[in-house]
């Protein structure tokens, strides 16, 4: 079995890490004297071919696996039809909106109509670029990796406004302006909640958070599980998912941003939304369930696999709230993002820093601290949700005994309705020929 | 400085996903906030009240399905009841517990698509709405294994039903009675009525309120909503409901959380009202003998029933002919929509959504 497994991972390249193959080809770029950078050029351009082709993969697939998905928990079959297990169905959805004519208003402002859509695309693409899919698999190893997400998760936010505004729709308008309200409430907490993560693993390499996770056994979910409900809401906030979905609200406001888009621009605008819905997904196993890394699984499994695999267990949790819950109102949506995510988040932060502090200056073994303080940040997160849900919550009671019931009724003296048969109604008199 | 703003005028309607079919409102909004509602009905109109006075009092019972076409037998049961009146005819005792069965039967099918739809109106994306067709699927069955059809059913005829019962029914129906609808709306309280996000979104939306509700006439739901009991099943009894054993289920806001809560109430209570019935279903006779060119002495007669929508009511003036010389219904879903401005102003559009939605209208029987 060993040498089974010798013969596998040890032979021409390694495939639990892919860049032994660039690392491969370098070698024989430099081995033929070549160029150095054209060293650079290669490795970079395999890489970007790399993710080009998972993220062009998952756009096909998750139109699949979101209508199955949501199939199932609607109780019908979802797509079937066409291929096995309609698979082909995503293919099918593509030829179609390739074959529909681009419509575009008159009014429209045509530059920005026409750019939204691929602007809307691209920062999910870039995401992945500073993702580590393997101990060394990061394509750009920022050392400000966190920022770099952050910044790009919110661009999307813009060119949804762009769209909106260019089609010069009223309720396209709607969806551009609840998605500006949307994106400057909602990156406050999403960012504080990052903020915590990177004080704790004292990096904002993506790379580094792994490793941190890696090194000490501990995926910073159970660590610090606040930072991950906010980041999780917020980021549904910015990925326009069902909860709150207010940019798009099909049954408020016909589609939002993009009630104008139609054919391949439409399409696009759909498969931008998935793709960056795996984006955050792939943020979120990132940071919070440790990447590559899955305590000794990733020295036999591909860590990309394991990568992958998180990612989607991520995405079922996007998937089952859009399933699942009705959408909130706007200034519902705001007030919950100032009231309750970004008070939370500050007082996470306070919390982690001193964690942090204390850590570092008693200089007590990780495998003790580690395990108390996700002890104490579960039962602070406990404490501040129900803390909230009790003091400055809705204040509606939970089962509501509200209905009356009557099995008699006061009938009041009815004015009789009764049948006449004197021929009595007016313009009888002529009457029609019967 | 205060920022400049203009109000604008939005077309909700006449196609947009949550107009409940082809209803048109232009809202004149400042911001997200309703400061003006024009709603335009019409889009639907299909002249039956004209095209009725050419067609005998039998082939009119067809227009009634596409009326309220999610409640058909209810329309076709007011009309029959209103000619009856005015012909004098007797109805067998089968077949008025049969229309009994089937108009409550067909009320459970449309509450469950007017709580389906109204939670899709609330933003759930589709989720609700499938459960609540699967249940109405399951009545639609039964109503087909009768009548051979599920939405238009033309199932009550003058003088009685169109067809008896088959032999599988009564099984299916004590299954469905028994078994599977009281677990599914177990489920709708759990799912539903608790929802924070539902409560959220639907508590103090589209509030009328008592004196509003009955200066404006309304009823169903959207009466009893407002904390008013009524239900014209107790208060002026037709097919011999006084003397079924339920009980009204009735609000105290007005708004739409509470009319979604005492939908999903009313389902219960229709399935109690069946389960008598069927234990008293007796033998004999399902229709009597009427000539299908009936000519009812010349005069008038009004019948009025509690349809899932509200008081449905239908005029029809005889001038002795084989026609109507008048036909006009009194449609709860036009009368219920006519406060829409009033509950919708100073909402947001979302809530004027929501407040639609609460409303359950049917275009069909709004425009007739």
């Amino acid at each position: 079995m060993p040498a089974l497994l010798t013969l596998i991972t040890h032979n021409w390249y390694d495939i639990r890490d892919l860049s032994n193959l660039s690392g491969k080809i370098e070698q024989l770029i430099r081995d033929a004297n070549g160029p150095g950078w054209l060293v650079f050029v290669v490795s970079a351009l395999l890489g970007a071919a790399g993710i080009v082709s998972f993220i062009g993969a998952v756009a096909i697939i998750n139109i699949w696996i979101e209508r199955r998905v949501v199939g199932r928990m609607q109780s019908r079959l979802g797509p079937n039809r066409a291929g096995p297990f309609g698979l082909l169905q995503p293919v099918a959805d593509a030829i179609k909106l390739m074959q529909k004519e681009v419509l575009q208003p008159k009014v429209a402002d045509g530059l920005v109509f026409s750019l939204a859509p691929i602007a809307f695309t691209v920062p999910g693409i870039l995401v992945m670029a500073v993702l580590p899919w393997g101990r060394n698999m990061a394509l750009a190893n920022l050392d400000a990796g966190v920022i770099f997400i952050l910044a790009l998760t919110s661009l999307g936010a813009l060119a949804v406004f762009a769209g909106g505004y260019g089609s010069n729709n009223k309720y396209a308008l709607f969806g551009a302006m609840r998605v500006i309200a949307m994106l400057v409430t909602y990156e406050i907490p999403s960012v504080l909640a990052l903020l915590g993560l990177v004080l704790f693993s004292g990096t904002m390499n993506l790379s580094g958070i792994v490793l941190f996770q890696a090194k000490y056994w501990m995926p910073l979910l159970l660590v610090q599980p606040l930072p991950f409900i906010i980041y999780f809401i917020s980021s549904s906030a910015e990925l326009n998912r069902t909860p709150a979905d207010l940019a798009e609200a099909e049954s408020e406001i016909a589609g939002g941003y993009h009630v104008e888009y139609s054919g391949m621009k439409f399409g696009l605008f759909y498969a931008a939304e998935l793709i960056n819905a795996v984006s955050v997904s792939a943020i979120i196993a990132t940071v919070f369930l440790g990447g590559w890394w899955l305590y000794k699984v990733d020295e036999i499994v591909p860590g990309w696999m394991i990568f992958i695999g998180k990612i989607y267990a991520v995405y079922f949790l996007f998937v089952w709230t859009r399933g699942t819950l009705p959408r909130f109102r706007i200034d519902q949506l705001l007030a919950f993002a100032w009231k309750w995510m970004t008070p939370m988040a500050f007082l996470n932060l306070v919390l982690v820093a001193a964690e942090v502090l204390i850590w570092n200056e008693t200089g007590v073994s990780a495998g003790l601290v580690l395990p108390l303080y996700a002890v104490l940040n579960a039962a602070f997160a406990g404490v501040l949700i129900v803390a909230w849900v009790k003091f400055m919550g809705p204040r509606f009671s939970r089962f509501p005994e509200r209905l009356r019931y009557y099995s008699q009724i006061d009938v009041p003296s009815l004015p009789a309705v009764a049948t006449r048969t004197d021929g009595g109604a007016p313009g009888l008199a002529e009457g029609r020929s019967a | 400085m205060p920022l400049k703003s203009e109000p604008v005028e939005v077309n909700i309607g006449p196609q947009h996903p949550s107009t409940h079919g082809v209803f048109r409102m232009v809202a004149t909004i400042d911001g997200e906030r309703i400061t003006d509602v024009k709603m335009i009905v019409g889009y639907l109109h299909r002249s039956m009240e004209k095209l009725a006075e050419e067609r005998t009092y039998t082939q009119n019972i067809p227009f009634t399905d596409r009326m309220d076409y999610l409640s058909a037998i209810n329309s076709n049961l007011g009309y029959c009841l209103a000619v009856e009146k005015l012909a004098g005819i007797e109805v067998p005792e089968r077949a008025t517990v049969l229309r009994v069965i089937f108009s409550e039967l067909q009320r459970v099918a449309s509450h469950c698509m007017a709580t389906g739809a109204f939670i899709n109106d609330c933003g759930a994306w589709q989720t609700p709405v499938m459960y609540t067709f699967r249940d109405r699927e399951k009545v639609l069955d039964l109503i087909e294994m009768t009548c051979g059809a599920r939405i238009t059913t033309n199932y009550i005829r003058i003088g009685g039903v169109a067809f008896d019962i088959p032999d599988e029914f009564l099984p299916a129906l004590d299954r469905l009675v028994n078994d599977d609808l009281p677990q599914r709306f177990d489920e709708y309280d759990r799912l539903l009525v608790g929802n924070e996000i539902i409560l959220m979104r639907a508590r103090d939306v589209g509030v009328v309120t008592p004196e509003l509700a009955i200066n404006a006439a309304l009823s169903g739901p959207m009466l009893r909503s407002a904390g008013i009991a009524w239900d014209l099943r107790k208060a002026d009894p037709y097919c011999g409901y006084d003397t079924y054993a339920f009980d009204i289920p009735v609000g105290y806001n007005g708004d739409s959380y509470d009319r979604m809560v005492i939908r999903i109430e009313e389902m219960k209570q229709s399935l109690r009202i069946i389960r008598q019935a069927v234990h008293r279903l007796p033998g004999g006779p399902h229709k009597t003998d009427v000539p299908l060119a009936l000519r009812p002495p010349a005069g008038e007669a009004y019948a009025r029933i509690e349809s899932p929508k509200g008081e449905l009511g239908f005029y029809i003036v005889s001038d002795g002919g084989p026609a109507p010389y008048r036909w006009h219904v009194r449609a709860p879903s036009l009368i219920n929509l006519s406060v829409l401005k009033e509950m919708t102003v100073g909402q947001t559009i979302a809530d004027a959504i929501v407040t639609l939605g609460s409303i359950d209208i049917n275009v069909g029987e709004v425009d007739r």
